[in-house]
């Protein structure tokens, strides 16, 4: 049974690698929720233009990531950066004005107010208020469902146009990083691909990410590298095309094989 | 007397007392929405702009400055109130909010009775604003302060409409009241808007209070209690946390007061309280979302 060793290797090797270039840097961060330790010393990086995958089972500790990097979640100990400033002690509204957008789990749009409003609201915190009506326009381009839909109260939605339009939102914030909470769920195939063509695009475009992802394949076909948590811990990262070429290694660090 | 005069007239009284109710229950709702806490302290708002008002009255201003001032010494105590005694336990458990809000209540009406003593004061009003109009040779009548309390509602509903449709800051209290969590990762200033709420929901719960001393011509230190009472049952009518509710549930139940009195039997006059709170029950019970808010449902 070396696969597990393997693994941890890995990890060890992708934990130092790319931090010099690193725009979003997680270094040995604890997170607990009350009395159970959801983080357990994860280190993660993202760099520019990059998209990188965090996989892992239900319950990993792939959402708390993503709600400690935008505040939500304050950390024990660690560090979190972007472009090496500690971002961990800010509140959440500084975080998102620093450039740390975040589309969340159940998308979580407004559902009282329009399609145009949540899309003003996913503004609020920008700095640079000029290029807004433009970056509306290309988000109505991406999704031209939304623009039909402008004056039509976010809750009437389906969950796909719901999805999209959590997308726009976020993306309104013009981030430099999108942190991307299972964009898939509950959504019927075709738009499943839909949203994933659209996350293509943007990352053509030069958008960075950090994805949380339930289905592997997708995640890995979009992503650049991948790390896979399992209770809190890093237990397998490498290139997405690495771990794709091993699926094996990939079920294992999900399931928690033990020598 | 005509039946037609006399349900207008009854409309017209209708129309003004749920005035008041909506005004305090906008600001009741409001808060709740946000914040998820029944501020109790909230109908003392009432007392503060009142009370306000008679200051500044005494001070010489005119009466249209004093009522100014007055809703801005509301809004201002509210704010003061939520940075003080609210915000450093937000996030504690339901019961520690709703007990800090009984405890302000508390604090605010005893420094009510030390600076106002508890027994009523004279709420003086200029002349001009004691005349009443008569039409249909006296079968309709209404006082300049119905007309008052009915117009300047209007006015401050319109202006609350507007803020909450076209301003960012207004959305954004919208936006958090549905969801503080995404109101907070889309990157809004969460304390600003709570700020802001409580501003408006005072200044507003101070504007009833004036019309209320106003019609009632006194102003005392617990003036705001059962306007409280009332507010929070058309707030939960309308759908507790919901503004366009709380102004349908503040108007639905004035009507309902007024017309117990005025077309039931005299014998069920006496009960028009019980009534109001019989319904609330019922609403708790059979409809605890209120009539506008449709419980959540999940959408694939």
């Amino acid at each position: 049974m070396a696969k597990p060793e393997r693994a941890r290797d890995e990890a060890a090797v992708a934990g130092r690698e790319p931090s010099a270039a690193a725009l979003l840097e997680v270094s040995d961060l604890r997170v607990n929720y009350g009395a159970v330790a959801a983080i357990r010393g994860v280190n993660l990086s993202v760099a520019a233009g990059e998209v990188v995958a965090l996989l892992g089972a239900n319950g990993a500790g792939k959402s708390t990531m993503l709600r400690t990097i935008s505040g939500l979640s304050r950390p024990r100990t660690g560090r979190i950066a972007l472009e090496g400033e500690a971002i961990h002690r800010l509140p959440p509204a500084r975080i998102v004005r620093l450039g740390i957008a975040h589309c969340p789990e159940g998308r979580r749009v407004f559902g009282s107010l329009t399609v145009a409003e949540n899309l003003r609201l996913g503004a609020a915190a920008r700095a640079d208020r000029s290029g807004m009506a433009e970056d509306r326009e290309r988000i109505y381009a991406m999704f031209p469902i939304l623009s039909e839909r402008m004056t039509q109260a976010a809750g009437t939605l389906s969950g796909g146009e719901q999805q999209m339009l959590a997308l726009g939102r976020a993306l309104m914030a013009r981030p430099r990083v999108l942190l991307l909470d299972e964009p898939s769920l509950g959504l019927a195939p075709l738009l499943v691909q839909q949203i994933f063509r659209t996350l293509a695009e943007l990352k053509a475009g030069g958008v960075t990410m950090l994805l949380v992802e339930q289905n592997i394949n997708l995640a890995l076909d979009l992503a650049d590298r991948a790390y896979v948590l399992r209770t809190g811990e890093v237990s397998l990262a490498g290139s997405a095309a690495e771990l794709k070429a091993d699926y094996e290694a990939v079920a294992a660090a999900y399931l928690g094989a033990r020598p | 007397m005509s039946t037609e005069l006399y349900i207008a007239q009854q409309i017209i009284n209708a129309v003004s007392l749920g005035s008041l109710y909506a005004l305090v229950a906008i600001g009741l709702s409001m808060i709740f929405g946000i914040l998820r806490m029944t501020n109790f302290a909230h109908g003392d708002m009432m007392m503060v702009g009142a009370f306000g008002t008679l200051v500044l009255q005494f001070m010489n201003l005119g009466f249209g400055w004093a009522v100014l001032g007055g809703i801005g010494i509301g809004a201002l105590a509210g704010v003061v109130v939520e940075r003080v005694a609210y915000r450093p336990v937000r996030g504690a458990p339901e019961v520690t909010l709703l007990l800090t809000s009984l405890a302000v209540t508390y604090i605010l009406e005893n420094l009510g009775i030390l600076i106002f003593t508890s027994s009523a004061q004279n709420f003086p009003l200029p002349e001009w604003m004691d005349s009443a109009f008569q039409l249909f040779d006296g079968q309709i009548t209404f006082t300049q302060i119905n007309l008052m309390t009915v117009a300047l509602t209007a006015v401050a509903l319109g202006a609350l409409g507007w803020f909450v449709t076209r301003t960012d800051i207004g959305l954004g209290m919208r936006a958090a009241a549905e969801d503080m969590g995404a109101a907070n990762l889309v990157g809004l200033d969460v304390n600003r808007l709570i700020v802001v709420a409580f501003a408006i929901a005072s200044g507003f719960a101070g504007l009833a209070g004036i019309l209320w001393a106003a019609q009632a011509g006194v102003v005392e230190p617990h003036m705001g209690f059962t306007p409280l009472l009332k507010a929070f049952v058309a707030a939960i009518i309308g759908g507790f946390g919901s503004i366009a509710g709380a102004l349908i549930g503040g108007y639905l139940l004035g009507a309902l007061e007024v017309f117990i009195v005025a077309f039931l039997p005299s014998e069920i006059s006496p009960y028009r309280d019980a009534i109001v709170f019989i319904l609330l029950i019922g609403f708790l019970l059979f409809r605890p979302n209120g009539l506008l808010k449709r419980s959540q449902e999940v959408k694939l």
